[in-house]
């Protein structure tokens, strides 16, 4: 039996999961799926519900805000390490898909690996925001409440936040 | 005591399935059984050579008469969009086991990455199933 289209549509998404960090376009994934890039935007939105735009760039504020979990690195560093340039943009975007700015964000988050060994794989999965549009959509940054993490306090102090 | 003996993946081509989890992944076939009087069922199974009790079985999508065209359309579908279950394999050589899979042809989705419980890969076989492959710190819980 052939593949379904749906597998070539994959190999774009899994295109922005590996390769976030690399100046990927939507012509890159669409490469990845041997399809035209207007006709690809359209298909990969019918098959994931949304835009391989939207799914790179979430993809991409899903690793920063991991990054912004676990390591002390700067905002600046983050942006470029997960393939952005601007970081007035970056800024921009985070605030909009986690509902505060970056650094308010890392303050807020200690990193989950403190009370959950998840895999990698389904941190990513679970962590990616939710695309949010306009300023005014209501913030709802994951997809699922990890809950308070219960060594929160040692986790802030041995970062150094504010408590 | 309950083991887990074999589990299964679906398959849009056994062939295909074989060639890639045999040649590619270096796994070893466990069970190559066609049944006529099954329709042509065919229970193919492939494992680990390290771990001779536990195996995967390979499975193609049935289609109709076994499930209805429309839900055979929706497996596919899911198959394809690479939702239909992942699989987790350890390795005490990470670094030896993912450069010999890389020279036989298997495709990594992104770099190996060092997490909090060890270093962690991922590909996918020619179906679209999720494969994780890690080498697991010793004091990991599992």
């Amino acid at each position: 039996m052939p593949v379904p289209p749906s597998r070539h549509l994959l190999r774009a998404k899994d295109l922005a999961d590996g390769r976030y960090a690399d100046p990927l376009t939507v012509a890159d994934l669409a490469a990845a799926a041997r399809l035209s890039p207007a006709h690809f935007s359209r298909e990969f939105r019918r098959a994931f519900g949304e835009s391989p735009h939207q799914y790179l760039l979430t993809r991409r504020l899903e690793r920063a805000a991991s990054l912004l979990r676990s390591t002390d690195w700067s905002v600046a560093r983050i942006c470029v390490s997960v393939g952005l340039s601007s970081v007035g943009s970056f800024t921009v975007s985070f605030g909009r898909m986690f509902g505060m700015p970056p650094t308010a964000y890392r303050a807020a988050h200690p990193p989950a690996a403190e009370v959950a060994r998840v895999p990698a794989c389904v941190v990513r999965v679970y962590t990616r925001p939710q695309v949010r549009t306009f300023r005014e959509d209501a913030a709802r940054p994951f997809a699922v409440d990890w809950g308070e993490p219960t060594t929160r306090g040692t986790t802030r102090e041995r970062r150094g936040a504010p408590a | 005591m309950i083991s887990i003996a074999t589990t299964q993946l679906w398959v849009h081509d056994q062939d295909e399935a074989l060639k890639y989890w045999t040649e590619k992944v270096g796994f070893e076939v466990r069970s190559d059984v066609t049944v006529p009087e099954m329709g042509s069922f065919r229970w193919l199974a492939v494992g680990p050579p390290g771990q001779p009790d536990v195996a995967i079985a390979l499975m193609a999508i049935p289609g109709p008469p076994m499930i209805d065209a429309a839900t055979d359309d929706q497996l596919r579908d899911l198959v394809g969009k690479g939702l239909a279950g992942t699989v987790f394999l350890t390795t005490d050589d990470f670094w030896e086991s993912y450069t010999a899979m890389k020279d036989r042809g298997v495709e990594f989705v992104g770099e190996p990455e060092q997490q909090m419980y060890g270093i962690d890969v991922g590909f996918r076989d020619p179906s679209g199933n999720n494969v994780r492959m890690a080498n697991l710190n010793a004091d990991f819980g599992r």
